[in-house]
């Protein structure tokens, strides 16, 4: 499974980061997590605000920091 | 950061420690400028200015819908309303410089294209309600006023003249489709959350009321009397709200983005007033930079004057509100009211890493274009400003 977190840099989206990781370590899939800095990168998701959760390259959340559970009905799928 | 930048910034201020001649009178005299610099905002501006204006972009940044207005930045979107709304939402959508970037480079490749998106970052670290109140707290309401017109009238100026002069080029942008940021359900109406924000501001209005001219009688001395009894009845009012129409959870993230600004923003303003005490001194005070030499490059209202103001303003790298204290300690010095609008409406927008980034988003060409209608367009309000203002 591949997680990519969207964002810059602002602290939201390293707390977005760090939740995610958290309930993957937690749920045991095996997924790999990786964070986009890149702008021109994130423009191409076509998101609108950031931080964004892209899982399977399939946009989940935008512009929030998204809660446990959602995340884990994400991984699960 | 590497290691070998680490050694490098310590083994700098060593050098600097070590070699500066603390004892000189000009260095003695800066340093205490800088901490008297420091102490006058703590006194004056943090309790009744700052504070208020965090909880307000706190509350802005949580509570308000950016869906609701990130769909006029669509490529469908109506070309008027783009532009429109593209000049004014920094209020809502740039309390945070973090997200200003991101959204400019979405507008850009997949939105409304290059005018709406140069608009809107031109706008919006203007116009936001922290830049705003602070510029007319310290500079006064004229150049808060200015500042803020100002960066809305540029932004849609600028915006039409990139769209007209790069219009075949956007005709070519992938039309992929786009994710805003998710709705999130809520029972409030919109008069409720706007109620809300506008007790806000009141209180900061009424707080931060200034002490009318000696000997004037009205309406102002009236109001400066009442003024703590007026803020202390609109703070029930707001605690009333926040029990009524708010949720436990909503308030507690409505006090978390706020201490998040606080935390990002206090420290860097800090260090900005300590800069600007230490270079330029109080208004009035003189420091390391003789004031003659302010005087000759950014004294009166010449186009000259005006002109270095925005290509400095244009090259510096503020961070966020620190332009403020820097403008006071310039405009004690002797610098115009011209040229200081000028550096008002280059400076926040454009900055060497800035110009970097966007260079990264749209290429070379259309950034120096952009850069240059800002500092045309700043000179130039410049000269108005200080031929009206005098």
């Amino acid at each position: 499974m591949d997680i990519k977190i969207l964002g810059p840099g602002c602290p939201k989206c390293k707390q977005a980061e760090q939740i995610v990781k958290e309930v993957v370590a937690e749920s045991g899939v095996e997924a790999q997590v990786e964070k986009v800095t890149d702008l021109m990168e994130i423009a191409g998701y076509g998101v609108f605000g950031t931080p964004a959760v892209i899982v399977n390259g399939k946009v989940k959340s935008v512009g929030r920091i998204p809660k446990k559970e959602e995340i884990k009905t994400w991984i699960m799928e | 950061m590497k290691e070998q930048t680490k050694l490098l910034l310590i083994a700098g201020v060593f050098l600097a420690v070590y070699y500066i001649p603390w004892s000189h009178p000009v260095i003695r005299q800066s340093g205490l400028e800088a901490f008297m610099m420091l102490q006058e905002y703590a006194r004056q501006h943090v309790l009744v200015c700052l504070i208020p204006a965090f909880f307000i972009a706190g509350a802005i940044s949580v509570f308000v819908s950016q869906a609701s207005v990130l769909k006029y930045f669509g490529s469908q979107a109506n070309k008027i309303l783009s532009y429109s709304v593209a000049s004014v939402s920094g209020t809502i959508l740039a309390v945070c410089s973090c997200t200003v970037l991101p959204l400019f480079a979405g507008i850009y490749s997949r939105g409304a294209g290059i005018g709406p998106a140069t608009a809107f970052l031109y706008s919006g670290p203007a116009i936001n309600v922290l830049a705003i109140t602070l510029t007319a707290k310290i500079l006064g309401w004229q150049l808060g006023l200015a500042r803020a017109v100002g960066a809305i009238v540029f932004a849609i100026i600028t915006g039409l003249l990139m769209a007209a002069i790069f219009r075949k080029d956007d005709a070519a942008k992938n039309k992929g489709q786009i994710y805003l940021p998710d709705e999130e359900n809520k029972g409030r109406s919109l008069l409720q959350d706007a109620l809300y924000i506008f007790t806000m501001v009141l209180i900061l209005i009424f707080a931060a009321f200034a002490r009318p001219a000696q000997g004037s009688t009205g309406l102002w001395p009236a109001i400066f009397a009442a003024k703590w009894y007026i803020t202390f009845a609109l703070l029930i009012a707001l605690v009333w709200m926040l029990k009524a129409w708010f949720t436990r959870d909503e308030r507690k993230s409505w006090v978390e983005s706020t201490w998040g600004f606080m935390k990002q923003i206090f420290p860097l303003l800090a260090g900005g007033v300590l800069v600007a005490g230490f270079m330029l001194g109080r208004p009035g005070h003189s420091a390391l930079i003789p004031e003659h030499y302010i005087q000759t490059l950014l004294g009166g209202n010449s186009i000259w004057a005006n002109l270095f103001a925005s290509i400095a303003g244009a090259l510096m790298y503020f961070a966020t509100l620190t332009e403020v204290p820097i403008l006071q300690g310039l405009l004690g010095a002797g610098m115009g009211k011209g040229p200081a609008l000028a550096l008002l409406l280059a400076g926040p927008a454009l900055s060497l890493p800035n110009m970097l980034v966007i260079g990264s988003v749209m290429g070379i060409k259309k950034t120096a274009v952009f850069c240059s209608i800002i500092i045309i367009l700043s000179t130039i309000a410049g000269m108005l400003f200080g031929f009206i203002a005098g």
